[in-house]
C-alpha cells in the first residue's frame, strides 16, 4: 500500500473534529496517538462478539477470545521480528514494562553496590523503578551523559562500565529531543562486556521499523496507545533466555501451574508474567493497530515523519528568537523548542486555542530540563496523519503568541 | 468597592471581548500591570510550585484589612494572580474567607485552575485563604 495521507486522515475521525471553532491539529502524538476506526471497531467486535476470559475456558467462546489473544502476540512477534511468540509478554504499557524488568531482574540478579546504567535523557518510567530498586537493594544508579546537541557521549560509556553493572537500560529515541540513540552500537559494546540492555522503545516503535534480533536487545518494552492502539496495553520483549531466569512480577491467575499452600509451581513463558485476567480486548485490538501500520509500511512512515521534522525544523526556524532544543544528527518524531523568553505554559496556552495540540513542560524528563538550566519546552511530535499544512498552522500561531508575548520575547 | 463589585468589573471587561486571543491580551496586560511580589518576598519560603508554572503570594494584615501581593513566572497565570490580588486585597479576613471566586470561572478561564493543569493557581487561591484565616485568628486570638 502506498502512503495516501488523505485516505489515512480518512481512517482517524477524530481529525474532523474541531476545537474553538477551529480544525485540530495534533501534534502531541508522543504523548499518545490517535486511532484509527478500525481499532475501535476492533474493540467494539470483540465486546460484542468474542468476550469470554481466556485460557483454561473450555467453552467455545473462551477458545475464541484465546485463539484471538495468541494471535495478537504473534502478529506482535513478527511486528519486532522476536524469535518466539512466548518472548512477548503483555503489559500495561512501557512504564509497567520497565518496573516489570527493575522488580524482576533487579530481585534476582542485583545485590548492594551493583551497578545500572541509563542515560541523562530517560523519560521519569526509565529513572523512577531503578530509584526504587535502590532504595531496596543498593544498587547504584550510573547516567550515560549527553553533549549541547542532545546526543549521548559514548565516549564516556567505557568509563562507566565496570565489573559489577548488571544491566544498561536506555531509550531509543529521546522523548523530550527526539534524539535517535545508537542502540545497536550501545547493545554490541555491552555485550562485549557480557551485560545484557533494555531497550525503552516507547518513542521508536511507533515511528521506524524496529527489529529486536537485529538489534540484538535482551529486552525491548513499548506502549501500544503510542502506536495508534488502546491506553492500558504494552509490549515486554525478553529473550527467552533472560525471561526464564528472572522470577515473576506478580503472582495470581494463570501464571501458576500448580498451587498448594505449601508450594507453588510457575507457570512457563509467556504466562509466567501475566498474572490476572490479560487484557485480550486490549490485545487484539493493538494488534489491528499493528496491521494496520505495517500495511501502510513502517519504512513510509519513516520517511513521511521525517520529512515532517525536516520541515518544521525549516519553518519555525523563521520564527524570531527560536532556540530547538535538541539538535542530533539522527532524530525522530518530534521537535522540542523554546521562543525567546515566552513560558512554554504560555505559548501552548495561546496556541490550544487556534485548535492546536502540542505538549508544554518537562515531558516527564526533569533531568534534561536541567541539563539545559530550563524548566520546559514546547513540543510537537508527529503521527502518520499530520501533514505540512498542519505545520503550517503550527507555525503561524507560534508566531501569533510570540507577538503576544513580545514584551518577554527579547 | 466589595469583593463582589470588583468581581463583576472584571467580568465585565471581559464580556466585550469575543475572541480568545483578545481575552488572552486582557489577561496578559493585567500582569504587566501588577508591581508583584517585593524581592524579599521572591524566595521558595513564598513560592507555590506548579508543574508547568510558579506563584509567589505574600500577604500583610493592616488595620484590620489584608494586602496581598502576587507574582507569576508565566504571563498567562501572572494576569490571573494580578486579579486575583486586585480583588482580594484591602477587605477583612472574613470577606475573604467569605468570597467564592466565580469571575475566573465568567470569563472563561476555569481550566486554568484545573489541579491537572498543575499551573499552582489553585494553591495560590488556598493560600490566600489561608493567609486571611491566619489573620483572623490571630486576631481573635
Amino acid at each position: 500500500m502506498s502512503f495516501d495521507i488523505n485516505k489515512i486522515r480518512a481512517d482517524f475521525p477524530i481529525l474532523e473534529k474541531e476545537i474553538y471553532g477551529k480544525p485540530l491539529v495534533y501534534l502531541d502524538n508522543a504523548a499518545t496517538t490517535q486511532k484509527p476506526l478500525c481499532v475501535v471497531n476492533k474493540i467494539r467486535e470483540n465486546y460484542l462478539n468474542n468476550n469470554a476470559n481466556i485460557h483454561r475456558g473450555v467453552h467455545f467462546l473462551s477458545q475464541v477470545a484465546t485463539e484471538a489473544h495468541e494471535a495478537a502476540r504473534e502478529t506482535v512477534r513478527k511486528f519486532i521480528n522476536a524469535q518466539h511468540a512466548r518472548e512477548i509478554i503483555f503489559t500495561r504499557g512501557t512504564t509497567e514494562a520497565i518496573n516489570l524488568v527493575a522488580s524482576s531482574f533487579g530481585r534476582s540478579q542485583c545485590k548492594e553496590g551493583d551497578e545500572i546504567i541509563v542515560s541523562h535523557m530517560e523519560h521519569h518510567s526509565n529513572i523512577v523503578p531503578w530509584q526504587l530498586l535502590q532504595a531496596e537493594k543498593g544498587i547504584v544508579l550510573k547516567v550515560i551523559p549527553f553533549d549541547e546537541n542532545g546526543e549521548l557521549q559514548l565516549d564516556k560509556l567505557d568509563e562507566l562500565i565496570t565489573e559489577k553493572t548488571k544491566l544498561i537500560s536506555i531509550a531509543h529515541v529521546s522523548n523530550t529531543l527526539g534524539t535517535v540513540n545508537p542502540v545497536a552500537d550501545i547493545i554490541k559494546k555491552a555485550h562485549s562486556h557480557n551485560i545484557p540492555v533494555m531497550v525503552d522503545g516507547a518513542q521508536s516503535v511507533p515511528h521506524m521499523p524496529v527489529d529486536v534480533q537485529a538489534l540484538d536487545a535482551d529486552f525491548y518494552v513499548f506502549s501500544g496507545h503510542k502506536i495508534y492502539g488502546p491506553t492500558g496495553i504494552g509490549v515486554l520483549y525478553g529473550k527467552e533466555a533472560w525471561l526464564d531466569r528472572i522470577p515473576p512480577y506478580q503472582g495470581g491467575g494463570e501464571m501458576i501451574q500448580k498451587v498448594t499452600f505449601e508450594k507453588t509451581t510457575f507457570n512457563e513463558l509467556p504466562f509466567k508474567f501475566e498474572a490476572g485476567t490479560p487484557d485480550y480486548i486490549g490485545s487484539t485490538a493493538l494488534a489491528e493497530a499493528l496491521n494496520y501500520v505495517s500495511a501502510i509500511g513502517m519504512d513510509n512512515i519513516a520517511a513521511h515523519e521525517q520529512e515532517l521534522v525536516r520541515y518544521t525544523l525549516e519553518k519555525l526556524g523563521e520564527v524570531e528568537n527560536i532556540r530547538f532544543i535538541g539538535n542530533a544528527k539522527h532524530r525522530s518524531g518530534l521537535v522540542s523548542f523554546l521562543v525567546g523568553n515566552i513560558h512554554p505554559y504560555d505559548l501552548g496556552s495561546i496556541i490550544d486555542k487556534l485548535g492546536i495540540a502540542v505538549r508544554t513542560g518537562h515531558h516527564c524528563a526533569e533531568p534534561v530540563m536541567a541539563a539545559f538550566g530550563i524548566e520546559g519546552t514546547v513540543r510537537a511530535s508527529f503521527g502518520i496523519y499530520n501533514t505540512k499544512e498542519e505545520i503550517d498552522t503550527l507555525v503561524a500561531g507560534v508566531q501569533r503568541a510570540a507577538k503576544m508575548f513580545k514584551r518577554r520575547n527579547g | 468597592m466589595t469583593i463582589a463589585e470588583k468581581q463583576e468589573e472584571i467580568i465585565e471587561e471581559f464580556e466585550f471581548l469575543e475572541d480568545w486571543l483578545d481575552k488572552y491580551e486582557q489577561i496578559i496586560d493585567k500582569g504587566l500591570a501588577n508591581p508583584g511580589v517585593d524581592e524579599a518576598y521572591k524566595i521558595d519560603k513564598y513560592l507555590i510550585e506548579g508543574c508547568q508554572s510558579k506563584v509567589w503570594v505574600h500577604a500583610e494584615y493592616k488595620d484590620g484589612l489584608v494586602y496581598y501581593q502576587g507574582e507569576s513566572n508565566t504571563d498567562i497565570t501572572g494576569g490571573i494572580v494580578a486579579m486575583l490580588v486586585y480583588i482580594l486585597s484591602g477587605h477583612t479576613p472574613q470577606e475573604i474567607l467569605d468570597t467564592e471566586l466565580y469571575f475566573i470561572d465568567k470569563i472563561g478561564l476555569k481550566e486554568h485552575l484545573s489541579p491537572t493543569r498543575s499551573n499552582g493557581m489553585l494553591a495560590m487561591v488556598n493560600q490566600m485563604k489561608m493567609y486571611a484565616l491566619a489573620f483572623k485568628s490571630q486576631e481573635q486570638a
